[in-house]
């Protein structure tokens, strides 16, 4: 959780309204999501550890698959969030930065879960194939998925205003829509006419065991809750990241009038202070 | 047929000739052409605009004074519609510079510390290149250029071998082909030999005078200072409009 | 609004004629980077199977120079600085300058097949030798139209920004991947590498072609918000 110090916490914009409070990201709700998601968690590291039957073929090594599995479910689910949250900051009317922060935040978040499905994929691939890697279609496509979208977050610290960072996400955001697509078609028709090797069949057994499959639903449950989780607060964190800068900029606004006020008194032929444009400001 | 080939007179075949005459939209001030209330323009997070009023009329030629890092070029290029308005009220030519800064381009030429200039093409090449974006004839574009004085010996010279000088009155060229209304220029003189200058006050001079509104941004402040109908000092991002010569009070 | 991007189009062909900078640097660099596969790649039997690839990869590394050059003359002067306070219509910008850039793309493949045919020992097959010159060019054609849309799009988002130099590799080379591979098994079966025969080239300028065309559009669309402020 994050906290900023109460002093700073007055003056209102626009992104207050995204915060539960000044001081903190958390709220009842997130304290709620966050137990249960642990609770998901531990039981499924009882079901996958303890209760869940091993593999007739994978032995132990199928464990793996109980967070591999989760964590490319979340991912997808989170650049599906990106790209719904960029369309709806493009085409709506009144272009509210929630949806920016959702959609970087979410971008985040997926980055993150695909570098360690990848990760995680490439103990078990030891652990089975023997080989920490395999150019199958899906592989593939998820290794490009994950450089992609390494360049939407590099875009989205290019700098410039809110806004324009907000407008130049979402237009990527939604290039990516119609990238990712055409990577998948590409690599399918890439490996599946011309089968070199006999690629392992990533998910396992088709007929999985009614426990088996019970507990990777168990896994799902509990990676998306761990993923609204982390929605809820990044989103919050980057709202009140934009707002010290909006605070920073309220500042850097008093300065820079004071700097006139001073420069204008010193002329010796400066009109009085009542001319200086000082007013409110917006 | 014009004998002139001067682009902004008004003796032209159709009024769409001279540059200066109405393709504006909404006309409820025609004569108030840029129009700027509490503007605050961020450039990254800095307030390089902190609050700016002030209001132009057409014909006008306003000097903006002010040091370094005062706002002066961040000024202008909101004027040229580059810069969001972060805060505050912008009208040009009667388009909202808040919701419509695209369409205040066509309208407005901005003359910064670049040039605009494709450094490997000749002077002639590149005034073609502008003039035809709009349109423009080949009459129309060999006025602008000889207006500016880049006709003959200069018009087929590689613009990289030009003095900033001669590059800068090829890029006013450009914007004379290119029939922009309004003229924002960042220190123009700098760089010109007094010849140089002389020739571009005289130009501004009469732009103004057909029409053109012209916003000056300089360091030359007696030579401006003459040229200019009104000035306005812009301190720490705001602007104080001393009443000078005639009109322009604010 | 065609018009206006034939204008530039052709305004950066003039420049490249006048500068020369692609004639005399980056086609030469493509080059040596076929020079450079054949060092790494060290045996004949190898090299003459992954020509094709070879060839699409040097194309890759070039475009990315190509494309920084035809911004750096944007942003030499503040060019495109200009364009758009002028209000030039930015898919008028895109289309333009992705013509001139698909031009410049099209003499440097042809001239890196050439070179694989010289370095490399690649040869059409003498059966059917028009099926693969037609599915050759074609293969050249739709890449081309994908890969200079792709690249004048991020070339103009990075265009003057910090990093701008790495940050284009890095959004181009994924984006361009279908490209990478359909390029391949096209040319692959045009020349008839491991067996591979015409007929199964035209899936892939399938492929390429309905890249290009999303890649076109898409390009056209995103490139106006792009490099707005």
């Amino acid at each position: 959780m994050t906290t900023i110090e109460p002093a700073k916490a007055e003056q209102d914009t626009a992104q207050q309204s995204a915060l539960p409070s000044q001081r903190s990201t958390a709220t009842r709700g997130t304290r709620t999501i966050g137990i249960v998601a642990v609770v998901a968690l531990g039981w499924l590291v009882a079901f996958g550890l303890g209760f869940s039957p091993a593999d007739r073929d994978q032995d132990e090594s199928v464990r793996i698959l109980y967070v591999h599995v989760p964590t490319i479910w979340l991912a997808y689910l989170a650049f599906v969030v990106t790209a719904v949250s960029s369309a709806m900051y493009l085409f709506s009317k009144k272009k509210s930065l929630g949806w920016d922060r959702a959609a970087g935040a979410s971008a985040e978040i997926g980055v993150t879960f695909v570098a360690v499905t990848l990760a995680v994929g490439a103990m078990w691939g030891r652990l089975t194939w023997g080989v920490f890697w395999q150019w199958d279609a899906r592989l593939t496509t998820t290794a490009l998925l994950f450089v992609t979208y390494i360049g939407y977050l590099a875009v989205r610290r290019l700098g410039g205003s809110h806004e324009q960072r907000a407008k130049r996400s979402a237009v990527l955001g939604m290039i990516a829509v119609v990238e990712i697509p055409l990577v998948h078609f590409s690599v399918k028709m890439w490996r599946s006419l011309h089968q070199e090797a006999t690629v392992a069949n990533l998910d396992g057994d088709t007929k999985m065991d009614g426990l088996m499959l019970f507990s990777l639903f168990v896994g799902v449950i509990a990676f998306t809750l761990l993923y609204v989780w982390l929605m809820l607060h990044r989103t919050r964190s980057m709202a009140m990241e934009d707002l010290l800068e909006e605070r920073g900029l309220d500042e850097a606004l008093a300065v820079r009038r004071a700097e006139a006020a001073e420069t204008a008194t010193a002329a010796t032929s400066a009109p009085p202070t009542a001319t200086m444009k000082t007013g409110s400001d917006s | 047929m014009n004998a002139s080939l001067n682009p902004f007179s008004s003796a032209s075949t159709t009024a769409n000739d001279d540059p200066f005459v109405g393709n504006t939209s909404n006309h409820t001030e025609p004569d108030l052409v840029i129009a700027l209330k509490d503007v605050v323009a961020v450039l990254g997070n800095f307030p390089a605009l902190a609050g700016v009023s002030i209001t132009v009329q057409r014909g006008e030629i306003v000097l903006l004074k002010g040091p370094n890092g005062a706002g002066k070029t961040t000024l202008l290029r909101l004027c040229a519609g580059l810069l969001p308005v972060e805060r505050g009220a912008a009208t040009i030519l009667g388009f909202d510079l808040v919701t419509q800064r695209q369409l205040v381009r066509p309208h407005v030429g901005l003359l910064g510390h670049q040039n605009g200039l494709y450094l490997d093409l000749s002077v002639r090449e590149n005034v073609e290149f502008w003039g035809r974006t709009v349109g423009a004839s080949a009459h129309e574009i060999a006025g602008a250029m000889s207006r500016m004085g880049v006709s003959g010996r200069l018009a087929d010279v590689g613009v990289r071998k030009l003095s900033a000088g001669q590059k800068r009155r090829t890029s006013l060229a450009c914007l004379v082909a290119r029939r922009a209304q309004v003229w924002l220029l960042d220190e123009p003189h700098a760089g010109l030999d007094a010849a140089g200058r002389d020739e571009l006050d005289a130009t501004l001079g009469q732009a103004a005078s057909s029409g053109a509104t012209i916003l000056v941004a300089s360091h030359e402040l007696e030579r401006a200072g003459g040229l200019a109908t009104r000035s306005v000092d812009v301190v720490a991002g705001q602007a104080i409009t001393d009443s000078n010569e005639s009109q322009g009070t604010e | 609004m065609i018009t206006v991007a034939c204008l530039i189009a052709a305004k950066d062909l003039r420049v490249e004629r006048r500068s020369k900078i692609v004639t005399n640097q980056v086609l030469p660099f493509a080059g040596i980077t076929m020079v450079s596969f054949a060092f790494a790649l060290d045996k004949q039997n190898v090299l003459d199977t992954v020509a094709p690839g070879l060839v699409w990869l040097a194309t890759m590394f070039s475009l990315l120079v190509i494309v920084q050059r035809t911004f750096a003359i944007e942003t030499d002067d503040g060019a495109l600085d200009a364009m758009r306070v002028a209000g030039v219509d930015p898919r008028a910008i895109f289309v333009g300058k992705a013509m001139a850039l698909g031009f410049q793309l099209l003499v440097l493949e042809a001239m890196l097949f050439g070179a694989a045919v010289i370095f490399y020992g690649e040869s059409i097959p003498s059966n059917n030798a028009f099926g693969s010159v037609v599915l050759l060019v074609t293969t050249m054609l739709s890449a081309t139209c994908g890969l200079a849309a792709v690249g004048t799009l991020y070339g103009g988002l990075a265009a003057g920004f910090k990093g701008s130099e790495t940050l284009l590799p890095l959004l181009t080379l994924p984006a361009v991947a279908p490209v990478l591979i359909g390029a391949t098994k096209a040319v692959e079966s045009a020349v008839g590498t491991s067996g591979a025969v015409v007929s199964e080239g035209w899936q892939w300028v399938g492929l390429l072609t309905l890249f290009a065309v999303a890649a076109v559009v898409g390009g056209a669309l995103a490139f106006g918000p792009l490099i707005d402020d």
